[in-house]
């Protein structure tokens, strides 16, 4: 790996440089950024990666079909799941097998469940990042609810490995209806209360509001993705204009804002957790009963050619790229993941910020660290 | 030392030099049990502060907090505190030995020196000085420099920030902390902390002033939670930004002592707006006058009311994000100084006409 020098000679005074991470509260794993830092403002940020580098990718290529799944729930492991179906359906592209209906719509259920549970997430420590702490209790509470349903039906609450190439791995438990129906109205409910702890403080609106400005121009040239993209106006969601699974059936809303800023990105995934409960609630009470496997062999061999499947993770538009030379394993994975190119907007708004600005902002991009390292 | 009238603390040297006849050696005799029960008040308050907050934010946050340890978990912090006593101490390579470990003892320093003067009920403090308000004042700005020692002399750059930001924020809101007693003291006429609660016994200041006295109450309550590094104001610590801020090289002791002076200072603030804006420790329209054993009664609606004064501040600390330095700074200079010098015009017109109750 290359190394990274520093070189204090090229420093103006007064600048020096900050060492953010590996080991940084904000920086939510192992990301290191480099600053050059001017007092308390960020003149430059490098952002130094390989700190959990597990060469996930090249791992592909020694493992079966199958397999690969169980690896990539290690990549953005809070959607693991929309992870596992990306593969999932890449597969299914390249056997040119249909899967049956309830696989779809369990696929898709599973999928934004699984975005609400990260959004939860990210709602939580997005409140710790500027200061009010109480916010990921809140959040964890009703994520745990999301990890129930997610560990009764496959065992798995974080890493599920749950969608299998053809179908999925279990049937549903008898109690995920009763309980997802249970979690719906209990979301509706406390996003009001979450705008009220967090959203509507005067603080938190004046860290917000006009901090970290990603122009539309900007979130398209560095490849933004996901919240971040759409936070900046830019149309993105794979689920809109690729649908996959049972999405196609379904009708929601893409949720954009055009502010760009901190504030916008917040929004985007408050209001895309309760868009995901429209998803839900329109899929939930009509599962159909046409067994949960497609017919696939033993031992899966991909005929030779290239596949590409891209899904909405809840970071942004994963892509999985399969090379396939007809035998048992893939020739070449590349996962495209959105956190990457995230990353990249983060150099561009990051600059010329105050540090505590920097640390909302690496928040509101919403940084899984496995997933931009893999 | 300036004894005044009646002090209980006073009476117990005075018993020791006198009333034995142990003369000068039972004078130093009675300082140092003095010092004593300060030192362990200090300790024992601390702890018990830092027990209280870790419920309190339990109960802000679904959860319920220590409660293992001991009956409903009290023993919890100093179960803590002997593992941080016998904790080896690691700090940084090359740091600045004297400012570094002189840091933590300027800390107590400060908070018991403030903790010294202010009457926990009638002649229940250790020097009632005449000058307590402006003591005070004095004395707990001395704090700021631990943390800019600590800061300094870590030798790490996220000490350093969270030293220069609690050097910033401390002086700016030692300014309107200080206009805000001020106006206390231009109603009151003196700067006794004992004197100034007897003179409550008609009503207190922050009734008696009108609206200035609420503003000054209401200055003194941000000011105050700026001073003790508290959040919406934590940046000194800005754990998400900062790792620990300036006792991030601190290990065992001397992050405690640290830790424990956060909440000593939490208590001096509390316990400084009590006295002179709450009427110390009068209970409400005189409740409690007739009946026995005043001493107790005097304790009682003390700790009552800086208990409610601290549980506001852990209120703000559970429920507000932290604000950013130029907010801050904005907040203190183009707000809170302005507002509070003209709030001290005003009250000296009230005094000037007689207008206060």
């Amino acid at each position: 790996m290359e190394q990274i020098i520093l070189n204090t000679a090229e420093l103006k005074s007064q600048e020096y440089f900050l060492n953010m991470g590996p080991q940084h509260p904000a920086t939510h794993g192992v990301l290191r950024l480099i600053l050059t830092m001017d007092g308390e403002i960020v003149k430059n940020i490098e952002p130094d990666l390989g700190y959990i580098h597990r060469s996930i990718e090249k791992q592909c290529e020694y493992e079966g079909y199958k397999q690969i799944i169980h690896l990539t729930d290690r990549m953005d492991y809070l959607s693991a799941h929309i992870n596992n179906e990306a593969v999932a359906l890449a597969i299914e592209k390249g056997l040119e097998i249909e899967v049956p209906e309830r696989v779809k719509v369990i696929r898709t259920l599973m999928g934004e469940l699984t975005r609400i549970a990260s959004h939860l997430l990210w709602w939580g420590v997005m409140g710790m990042d500027v200061g009010a702490l109480t916010t990921f209790m809140y959040a964890f509470r009703d994520r745990e609810m999301i990890n129930d349903i997610m560990e009764e039906t496959c065992g798995a609450r974080l890493t599920m490995s749950y969608s299998t190439p053809g179908g999925v791995m279990f049937d549903l438990h008898p109690n995920f209806q009763k309980r997802v129906k249970a979690f719906i109205p209990h979301l509706r409910k406390v996003i009001p209360q979450y705008h009220e702890l967090l959203t509507g403080n005067v603080i938190f609106q004046k860290r917000m509001n006009g901090v970290g400005k990603l122009s539309y121009e900007d979130a398209i040239s560095l490849g933004a993705t996901g919240p971040v993209a759409r936070g900046s106006g830019v149309t993105s969601d794979v689920r809109k204009f690729a649908p996959y699974s049972a999405l196609d059936r379904v009708n929601f809303k893409e949720i954009i804002y055009n502010e760009g800023d901190n504030m916008a990105r917040y929004n985007v995934r408050m209001d895309e957790m309760l868009e995901s409960l429209n998803i839900i609630e329109q899929l939930i009470d009509n599962i159909p009963d046409d067994g949960i496997q497609a017919k696939t062999k033993a031992l899966i061999k991909l005929p030779k050619g290239e596949y590409l499947q891209r899904v909405e993770t809840a970071r942004g538009d994963l892509g999985v790229y399969i090379i396939s030379d007809g035998k048992k394993n893939p020739y070449r994975v590349k996962f495209r993941s959105p956190g990457f190119s995230n990353l990249n907007t983060l150099i561009e708004i990051g600059k010329g910020h105050l540090i505590a600005d920097l640390v909302a902002i690496i928040s509101t991009l919403d940084f899984v660290v496995p997933d931009i390292d893999r | 030392m300036i004894l005044t009238n009646f002090n209980y603390f006073a009476n117990l040297i005075r018993y020791f030099s006198e009333g034995l006849g142990w003369g000068t050696g039972g004078e130093i005799l009675g300082y140092i049990i003095v010092a004593a029960i300060y030192l362990a008040f200090f300790a024992l308050a601390g702890l018990f502060l830092v027990y209280l907050e870790r419920r309190v934010a339990a109960f802000f946050q679904l959860r319920l907090g220590p409660n293992r340890v001991g009956p409903w978990g009290l023993f919890q912090t100093i179960a803590d505190a002997l593992k941080l006593l016998t904790k080896e101490l690691i700090g940084t390579d090359r740091k600045d030995k004297l400012l570094y470990h002189s840091a933590y003892y300027i800390v107590i320093i400060a908070a018991l020196l403030s903790l010294s003067v202010i009457p926990f009920g009638h002649g229940f403090a250790a020097f009632d000085v005449n000058i307590g308000v402006f003591f005070i004042s004095a004395v707990s700005s001395v704090g700021v420099l631990s943390i800019l020692f600590g800061g300094w002399g870590s030798n790490n750059k996220y000490a350093l920030i969270g030293g220069m930001r609690s050097g910033l924020q401390m002086i700016s809101y030692e300014l309107s902390a200080g206009l805000a007693l001020l106006t206390i003291v231009l109603m009151a006429g003196t700067l006794q902390m004992s004197e100034i609660v007897l003179q409550q016994q008609t009503g207190w200041f922050i009734w008696r002033g009108h609206i200035p006295a609420l503003i000054a109450f209401f200055i003194f309550i941000v000011a105050g939670t700026a001073e003790s590094n508290r959040v919406p104001f934590d940046l000194p610590e800005g754990e998400a930004e900062l790792g620990a801020g300036y006792h991030t090289e601190y290990s065992g002791m001397g992050f405690a002592w640290f830790f424990l002076a956060e909440f000593i200072n939490m208590f001096i603030i509390s316990a400084m707006g009590v006295t002179l804006f709450l009427g110390g420790w009068l209970s409400p329209w005189g409740i409690t006058e007739n009946l026995g054993a005043q001493w107790f009664w005097d304790l009682f609606w003390f700790f009552l009311k800086v208990f409610l004064m601290i549980f506001l501040m852990m209120w703000f600390r559970w429920t507000f994000p932290r604000v950013r330095i130029d907010q801050l700074l904005t907040l203190e200079w183009k707000y809170l100084l302005p507002i509070g010098l003209i709030n001290i015009v005003l009250m000296a017109i009230l005094v000037y006409f007689n207008l206060v109750f």
